[in-house]
């Protein structure tokens, strides 16, 4: 492991995802076989505000496995489709995931099926520690004796996405004050316990140092090997070394589908998109 | 038919109160999400206005309009000390901003009661106001009239200020998104101390028109305080044509409940309508759409 | 292996220990000390405070741990008291008898639903019931329907302010702006018996102990972390796979039961209630106490609704208009300038004196 730059006064040590050791194997586990025909199938998705489309008709598919990343000007409707899927709001058309239709359903029972999602801003529960933070993750399926008892021991998951997402030396920290890289783990780390098989992330690298850029890709990768993982990202240096496949979205609609190369070399991308990466590139 | 006719009119009469006492709290509720719970006492303090105002002034007919204008210089200028001496500190507290306005609502009661007495004390209706209206069988207090008119104007003029004075541009960006009119350059400081001053300066003359329909006492705010939250509850935030509409809806609610029931079971059918209501608009009735999560 | 060390680490956390302590003191001083020192008046007194101190512990626990600013429950206070009271008054009347106001203002008639109130046991059984129903109903509706912050505290305001209006309203059954006061006997007790008097302070003592230890279990449970969790970040909580909504509602319904326990003990030992101790006025005047103690504090509410309550008898006998001023000042300057209560002026004191070792990280108390 690289020694990272300190970013922050409180947390002493600077952990880093463990990809590779043992808690990797446990958590990101081999057990795929009830996951294996997961895909996230999107059809003719539309949400409108008022008079306003911000998503149009959207076709979106994503198997386990391939690293899909999605991206496209601000407004072009990205957060927008992740609301939808996840129920935040209201949208007609379709959005399968594993056989299950998630829209018109509640956002808690959407999270039940295994649909997990992070957000722009680092949302983890500023007052609770990291331990607390993962706890209440693994729960959602806890029954009423359980929760109304004392939290004793830390569940297994936990203890693995502690690991993992290379907090474990700070499990006993509050959450608030946090890295804002660390913060970024520790909701990978509760969508992982959540037991989330489709895996939605709004911009999980943003304001992160390049070395923990490079931590949390690798991790994305070994979680995508197992789970179908969608990711919204601006950092296009990011997305070319990571990205498996690319949906480019303008306007509320899917401008163009592909790998890298393909989307790079795609005219209509390279009009009313890739003119505005050169930008992003400098700012990266 | 004529029955109809009169409890509309007396709906519509209710309804115009709670607007008048809802108007205001619209506005700073909507610009700061601050439950202003001292609103009912700048309505107290002008109504206190209008009854020392006929004291000095003696005619009744003169001294009404000369409280109205004053009604509002006293509700805003109290409304202005609130929001700079407690209310600034607290924005991104709203809901602890409740809790310390009514610390400030039992000071002002008190401080009404020490200085005018705890009983209630009578404003004369002017001349001009004194009798009714009759149309058909039905008889419309001129009072009741007039504080209609008051409603009415207040609306009118606050709607076209909001629409076509750069002061309304500026307190409509700041309701619909704070962050973003700040880094547009408005002055979100200077917007806030005008709209309390606008909102509570209207508490005043609520205060002000509400002497015509009884006498006042400390607690006058506190009879109303409680409604006009629902209307803006009910109306949701951002325009005033929610508020206009849930204050009429509710008064005419109330006034009907009221004939078919008696006027306490009125007041919990009205809650109940208002919590089935919200089952289906949470946000209220008219709502500014904003991305946000929270 | 971590299990174990976890369980060590619980058992010995200085957090579990002062809390014992402070119970086990608690205790002592509720049920050995006071009643040797204060006066059959004064202990009376403080039962009544006891009473309004079970409101508080219910308000800390929604308000403090669950952010739900609720202003009225007067409400569940109310209920809790008028049906104990119905009970009382019918129990006075005898069996089949009518309670003397309601020949005195209505029709000489038992309505029906005073009917099961006769019983003592459904009286019991009622007091605990209907409260939670009602807040159950409400909570369940409005916070599926994510009404909340500013919202829910006006509509939790509204619903006192019409259940005074109801009560006062319907003076034949309610006793109107009265209440119903004059009981004889609690259950058969004498209740001018000093014996019996103090029979209802302990109980109410240990009725508020037993309130604490509830409230004490549901903060350290996983249900307590969820609720902060919920308080700060509900959609985060709603993403992981809970209904946030199911976990207000359980918060506000155990506190609408700790009011209407508070209420129904209220009854007898006070000797009256009316409109004027559950409407929007005393609604919000029961949240003082706990934001001075501390709103996320387990003793927080408590201690500081007692010590409002004293202040309140000590100072309205010197200077009626004093009290009001004083609670004014009381909301202003807690509320603005010292959110957490006195709690955080403790803690912050005992940081400072353990600074060289630092404490286990345990909730903060935060504005919500």
């Amino acid at each position: 492991m690289t020694d990272l730059p300190t970013t922050t006064e409180p947390a002493a040590i600077e952990p880093e995802p463990d990809t590779t050791g043992p808690a990797a194997e446990a958590l990101l586990g081999t057990d795929t076989s009830r996951f294996r025909h997961d895909y996230l199938e999107v059809r003719g998705l539309r949400v409108t505000f008022g008079g306003f489309v911000a998503v149009r008709d959207v076709d979106l598919t994503v198997t386990q496995g391939d690293l899909r990343f999605l991206i496209g000007p601000n407004g072009a409707g990205k957060t927008t489709l992740i609301d939808a899927i996840t129920g935040l709001v209201g949208a007609t058309g379709s959005a399968r995931f594993g056989g299950t239709e998630l829209l018109g359903r509640g956002t808690h029972r959407i999270a039940r099926d295994g649909v997990g999602r992070t957000f722009q801003t680092a949302s983890v529960f500023e007052e609770l520690t990291v331990l607390q933070n993962l706890d209440i993750a693994a729960g959602a399926r806890r029954g009423p004796s359980t929760l109304l008892r004392r939290r004793r021991g830390t569940p297994e998951a936990v203890e693995q996405a502690l690991e993992l997402v290379g907090l474990g030396a700070l499990r006993d920290t509050t959450a608030g004050v946090l890295a804002h890289g660390q913060k970024q783990w520790l909701e990978i780390g509760m969508l992982l316990v959540q037991d989330a098989h489709l895996m939605l992330l709004d911009e999980p690298v943003a304001g992160m140092t390049q070395a923990e850029r490079e931590a949390t890709g690798e991790l994305l990768r070994r979680i995508g090997s197992q789970r179908v993982v969608v990711v919204v990202e601006h950092d296009m240096e990011f997305l070319r070394s990571y990205a498996d496949s690319v949906t480019v979205m303008h306007q509320g609609r899917v401008l163009a589908e592909g790998t890298v190369a393909e989307v790079q070399n795609d005219p209509a991308v390279v009009e009313v998109y890739l003119g505005a990466t050169h930008t992003d590139d400098e700012e990266a | 038919m004529d029955i109809l006719l009169s409890q509309l009119f007396a709906g519509l009469s209710l309804g115009s109160v709670l607007l008048l006492a809802a108007l205001g709290l619209a506005l700073t509720f909507g610009q700061m999400g601050v439950i202003n719970m001292a609103h009912g006492e700048f309505m107290m303090a002008g109504a206190y206005t209008a009854f020392v105002v006929q004291g000095v002034i003696g005619s009744a007919g003169i001294s009404l309009l000369v409280a109205l204008p004053l009604g509002f210089v006293v509700g805003g200028l109290l409304g202005l000390l609130l929001e700079a001496t407690l209310i600034h500190r607290m924005y991104h507290r709203p809901l602890d901003t409740l809790l310390v306005t009514w610390g400030v609502a039992l000071v002002l009661q008190q401080v009404a009661r020490d200085v005018f007495g705890a009983p209630n004390v009578d404003v004369t209706a002017p001349e001009w106001l004194s009798g009714a209206v009759t149309i058909g069988d039905v008889t419309l207090p001129k009072t009741r009239l007039f504080i209609l008119t008051v409603a009415i104007v207040c609306v009118a003029t606050l709607s076209i200020a909001l629409k076509a004075t750069p002061l309304g541009r500026r307190i409509r960006a700041v309701v619909q998104n704070r962050d973003l009119a700040e880094t547009s350059g408005v002055s979100s400081r200077g917007t806030d101390r005008l709209t309390f001053f606008i909102g509570s300066g209207l508490a005043g003359i609520a205060g002000v028109a509400l002497t015509l329909l009884g006498s006042i006492g400390p607690t006058l705010g506190t009879s109303y305080i409680v409604d006009a939250f629902l209307v803006v509850v009910a109306g949701g935030i951002g325009q005033i044509k929610g508020t206009v509409i849930a204050a009429t809806a509710l008064g005419l609610m109330q006034a009907f409940f009221e004939y078919s029931t008696t006027a306490s079971v009125a007041k919990v059918l009205v809650f109940v309508v208002i919590v089935a209501f919200l089952q289906v608009r949470p946000q209220g009735l008219v709502t500014v759409r904003t991305r946000s999560l929270v | 292996m971590t299990g174990m060390t976890d369980r060590l680490h619980t058992l010995l956390a200085p957090g579990r220990t002062r809390a014992l302590a402070g119970f086990a003191l608690a205790a002592v001083l509720l049920f050995a000390v006071a009643p040797v020192l204060l006066s059959p008046f004064r202990l009376s007194l403080l039962a009544k405070f006891l009473c309004l101190a079970m409101v508080a512990v219910g308000i800390g626990l929604a308000w403090g741990r669950g952010g739900l600013l609720t202003l009225g429950q007067g409400v569940y206070f109310g209920l809790g008291a008028y049906l104990m009271a119905m009970h009382l008054k019918l129990a006075d009347a005898g069996p089949g008898g009518v309670p003397d106001f309601m020949s005195l203002y209505g029709t000489g008639e038992v309505p029906w639903w005073w009917e099961p109130m006769r019983s003592p046991a459904a009286t019991v059984l009622l007091i605990v019931l209907v409260p939670a129903a009602l807040a159950g109903l409400l909570g369940w509706a409005v916070f599926t329907r994510r009404v909340r912050g500013a919202y829910f505290a006006i509509l939790s305001q509204a619903l006192a302010a019409a259940f005074a209006i109801l009560l006062i309203g319907q003076q034949q059954t309610t006793g109107g702006t009265n209440g119903l006061n004059g009981f004889r006997a609690f259950f058969g007790y004498d209740l001018t018996d000093p014996v019996n008097q103090r029979m209802l302070y302990l109980i109410a003592a240990g009725v508020l102990l037993l309130m604490v230890l509830v409230a004490r279990q549901l903060m350290v449970s996983r249900f307590g972390e969820l609720l902060v969790a919920v308080r700060d970040a509900e959609d985060r909580v709603r993403f992981l796979g809970y209904n946030p909504a199911a976990v207000k509602t359980v918060a506000y319904v155990v506190a609408a039961v700790m009011a209407a326990v508070g209420g129904a003990l209220f009854v007898p030992i006070v000797g009256i209630i009316s409109p004027a101790d559950v409407g929007v006025v005393p609604s919000i005047g029961f949240l003082v106490g706990v934001a001075i103690g501390g709103r996320a504090t387990l003793l927080g509410p408590v201690l500081g609704s007692i010590a409002v309550s004293w202040a309140q008898t000590s100072i309205s006998e010197q200077f009626p208009s004093g009290w009001i001023y004083f609670q004014g000042a009381l909301f202003i300057v807690v509320i603005a300038f010292l959110p957490g209560g006195l709690a955080s002026l403790v803690r912050r004191r005992r940081r400072r004196d353990s600074a060289a070792s630092p404490p286990a990280p345990e909730l903060e108390e935060r504005p919500a």
